[in-house]
């Protein structure tokens, strides 16, 4: 069983990377970006799990589980900031948010 | 005949998984873009099981697709649907315009980058057992190889949680002296 080579699956990874990074970049809702950052996390957790096949060895694999531990937090964080915007009546948009003062 | 099945399967997956990232980032509903993401993740996962990562599909499917994306449908739930932007309205802007050709050089810098370090080296692959990328292998490294990556993530995981509890109380004190 010989599927695609490894190099596909980068391709790949790197264009979900750049789509990613054309989400946090372009849009302005805190939500969207939350997500286009999960996707771009995602493009390395693959390129780190194709290295892993290519290499034959599972190390890729764990620190790509050790990634997906590090977005969860990352969500939780980031979520919790949204939720305190949202309880302050902030807008929810990036361009908007000019003061860092409590 | 495997080989065919095995590229097909890939083929279906990885146009899944580019169009439903192209949808995250273009929706202008966050509640759909979350719902793409997570056929994102489904896909991502059938690719994980096609590369022998059993383990680290099923955690992205568990973990990604139900735990974190459910805490997001929660969240945009809870705010409503409140940021009325449309992406792509009104014509596209310099920012916009400087931002894809930004994300073009970035795409091609990585595909150049790799095709002159690694230059048709990468078709060699190792040959693995079966037992590549099974629970018991990852635990395995995770208690001997890797365990200070192990417990590390258990201190990020545990700062993490503490945060998301900072910041709820800290929002929830705010919203009490707002209110009369």
């Amino acid at each position: 069983m010989h599927g695609p080579d490894v190099g596909w699956y980068l391709v790949l990874a790197a264009l979900l990377f750049v789509t990613g990074a054309l989400g946090v970049l372009v849009r302005r809702s805190p939500l969207i970006i939350l997500l286009s950052v999960e996707i771009m996390l995602n493009g390395a957790n693959l390129a780190l799990i194709s290295f892993a096949r290519r290499l034959g060895h599972a190390d890729g694999q764990v620190f790509a589980i050790a990634v997906m531990a590090v977005a969860a937090s990352e969500v939780v964080v980031g979520l919790g900031l949204i939720v305190a915007m949202g309880r302050r009546n902030v807008e929810l948009d990036v361009d908007k948010l000019r003061t860092l003062r409590g | 005949m495997a080989n065919v099945l095995v590229w097909a399967v890939w083929c279906g997956a990885a146009f899944a998984c580019i169009a439903s990232a192209l949808a995250v980032v273009s929706f202008s509903n966050p509640f759909y873009s979350a719902l793409a993401l997570i056929g994102n993740l489904a896909s991502l996962a059938v690719l994980y099981l096609l590369l022998g990562g059993e383990f680290v599909a099923a955690g992205q499917v568990l973990v990604y697709g139900g735990a974190v994306m459910v805490m997001f449908l929660f969240v945009i739930a809870y705010l409503g649907d409140r940021s009325q932007e449309a992406p792509w309205a009104g014509g596209p802007s310099w920012q916009a315009v400087g931002t894809v050709l930004a994300a073009a050089a970035i795409l091609a810098e990585v595909i150049v980058a790799l095709a002159l370090t690694t230059g048709g080296r990468l078709t060699h692959e190792a040959h693995v057992g079966r037992s590549f990328g099974s629970p018991g292998q990852i635990g395995r490294l995770f208690l001997t190889d890797h365990l200070l990556a192990f417990e590390v993530t258990s201190i990020v995981l545990l700062v993490a949680a503490a945060g998301g509890v900072v910041l709820g109380a800290h929002a929830r004190a705010l919203e009490d002296d707002a209110r009369p």
